[in-house]
């Protein structure tokens, strides 16, 4: 597929926004989606619709080979070992939420310490926080550089004795770092440490390869990689699903129940209680198709192209400031403006029909230690264009006329 | 509503310059208003004699050129009011910014209710609403003191 043509692929580009083109520029919020998933999912309930891994009919049956063919395509796609270390799960919270939960309950105890860093989104740090409560374990975090960046050695430096689990962001929604994964996994694993990688951000974009990362716990969020919503990845080595105690207790995780015990399922089922997101799940793997067809080096490539663009054009215009300025950046820009707050420029760019996100990105941490209290960020997906940067750069200006 | 009626001059005057932007001396009653959807914070304080007249008001805070303007205009139109007057005030706006075409109270000159109709742009934009209010929710509490820390996100707006 052609990068030019890919917008045609999906429908949103038809509509428009306040009587222009849409500009779509928070994909690292949620992507839009190609019309093969949308159809996917239209198709699944007008003619194939079932649930999964319960009844012998033959509805059921397809149903539930089409639910595992994702789990297949995502395994390949990622590169896991075994089909089995992917769980589905309702989104990348609950991933890291599973994680933290089993993981604290079986390894934590009161002293115990916990390596963030400075970049997470709550949705990695709230769940480590409750372990805080409960157990009375220490949250560390590791800190962000001038850049915007977390460097191995500032891992290095908060790693002690009680470090039990480190749980890291791959790619920042704020600044657009991409941290050192293999190297901080290489390290943590040297003093025995697992390491949780959020990959949120990085999924959509970058190659993945769970065998050759040699993380223990990977978290994706499928909304973000053109799929539904309702739906995410765990990535968990399979010593750990096997070691880890369940998460949600329900139907479809047991194996057998008396009235004096239970014994729970086989992989990955022990993880995945009660009735799934069964159409997201079967409609996701259209997303992976899609991203195939495209080919992730020219993802990759054509991305790249974007964010080196979009990060001259905005240095280039005065009172422009973008947050963070990281060697390795991914697919997010972040910025504000003297003297007009983030909010008002999301404002006026909608008119444009320019859509960004404005706020604290669910990054409170990053924000106080930036001393901001919000920041407005433009972030890619591989449907955006240069053209899509031109329109953000000139609408920054009529703003900045606006506030003059 | 277009982005123009928005952003109008008075808007932007206020945004830009807010007025009673500072600390009041002796304050009497003070809150702080908190919107964590975006990070906007204010602080209220107010100093009432002892007719339970405003005698001050004033503001700290940060926000987007919408809560601030709002917390500027509402602490110039409050000041010299009684403090059944500045509820009246603050319910007239709330409910304006609601539902209603305009606002009703007699308490007001046509003028300042030129102003605050001002923010009624915000009608247009959900996801804003919330910043023309913080200031005014606030203000509530510190009147009524009921609670310390206003989270406007467990409010109506
Ligand atoms: C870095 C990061 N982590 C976690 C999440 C949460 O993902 P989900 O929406 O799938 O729960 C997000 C998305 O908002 C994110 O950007």
């Amino acid at each position: 597929m052609k990068i030019e043509d890919i917008k045609k692929e999906f429908p949103i580009f038809n509509n428009k926004v306040h009587n222009n083109d849409l500009v779509y520029l928070d994909s690292a919020n949620s992507s839009q989606k190609p019309l093969v998933v949308i159809d996917r999912i239209y198709d699944f309930y007008t003619k194939e619709f079932s649930n999964v891994g319960r009844s012998v009919h033959y509805l059921a049956v397809a149903a539930t080979n089409l639910y595992e063919n994702t789990r297949t395509s995502v395994q390949k796609y990622i590169n896991a070992k075994d089909k089995n270390e992917i769980v589905f799960t309702k989104g990348a919270t609950e991933a890291i939420n599973l994680v933290a939960s089993t993981f604290g309950q079986k390894y934590l105890k009161e002293g115990d310490e916990v390596l963030l860093t400075e970049l997470e989104h709550h949705s990695n740090y709230v769940p480590w926080h409750y372990l805080r409560k409960s157990k009375g374990i220490k949250i560390k975090f590791a800190e962000v550089n001038e850049d915007g960046e977390v460097t191995l050695e500032s891992i290095k430096k908060k790693i002690t004795d009680k470090t039990k689990i480190i749980a890291i962001t791959h790619l920042s929604n704020v600044t657009g770092a991409i941290l050192p994964v293999k190297e901080i996994v290489e390290l943590a694993h040297s003093k025995n440490i697992p390491v949780l990688i959020d990959g949120c951000q990085s999924a959509p974009h970058l190659k993945l390869d769970m065998q050759e990362l040699d993380c223990d716990f990977y978290a994706i969020s499928c909304h973000k990689m053109y799929g539904p919503t309702g739906l995410g990845i765990l990535y968990a080595k399979k010593k750990w699903l096997e070691e880890l105690p369940p998460y949600q207790g329900g139907g479809g995780m047991i194996g057998e129940v008396k009235k004096e015990g239970i014994t729970y399922g086989d992989l990955p089922n022990k993880f995945e209680a009660g009735t799934m997101a069964t159409a997201q799940v079967i409609a996701f793997n259209e997303s992976i198709k899609f991203l195939n067809k495209i080919g992730i080096d020219n993802i990759v490539k054509h991305e790249n192209e974007l964010i080196n663009y979009g990060q001259e054009l905005l240095r280039k215009n005065n009172s422009v400031k973008l947050i963070g300025n990281p060697k390795n950046r991914g697919a997010v820009l972040s910025f504000t403006i003297d003297g007009i707050h983030p909010h008002d420029i999301a404002t006026i760019l909608d008119e444009d029909g320019v859509a960004i996100r404005a706020g604290h990105h669910c990054c409170q941490i990053l924000h106080e230690k930036l001393d901001l209290v919000a920041t407005a960020r433009a972030s890619l997906g591989v449907y955006n264009t240069k053209e899509d940067l031109d329109q953000l750069n000139s609408s920054i200006n009529k703003c900045k006329k606006i506030f003059e | 509503m277009n982005l123009k009626e928005l952003y109008q001059e008075i808007i932007l005057d206020h945004g830009k310059n807010p007025r009673n932007l500072r600390k009041t001396d002796n304050f009497n009653k003070d809150a702080k208003g908190h919107n964590p959807l975006c990070g906007d914070k204010v602080h209220i304080y107010l100093k009432l004699n002892e007719n339970k007249k405003v005698e001050d008001i004033s503001f700290e805070g940060q926000g987007c050129a919408i809560s601030m303007a709002s917390a500027s205009i509402m602490t110039s139109l409050v000041k010299g009011k009684e403090e059944k007057e500045v509820k009246e005030i603050i319910n007239d706006f709330l409910e304006m910014i609601k539902e209603k075409e305009s606002l009703n109270t007699k308490l007001l000159e046509e003028d300042e209710k030129i102003k605050l109709m001002c923010l009624s742009g915000v009608k247009q934009y959900p996801m804003r609403v919330k910043c023309a209010t913080l200031s005014w929710h606030t203000l509530i509490s510190a009147i009524d003191k009921s609670q310390n820390e206003i989270n406007i996100e467990s409010k109506e707006f």
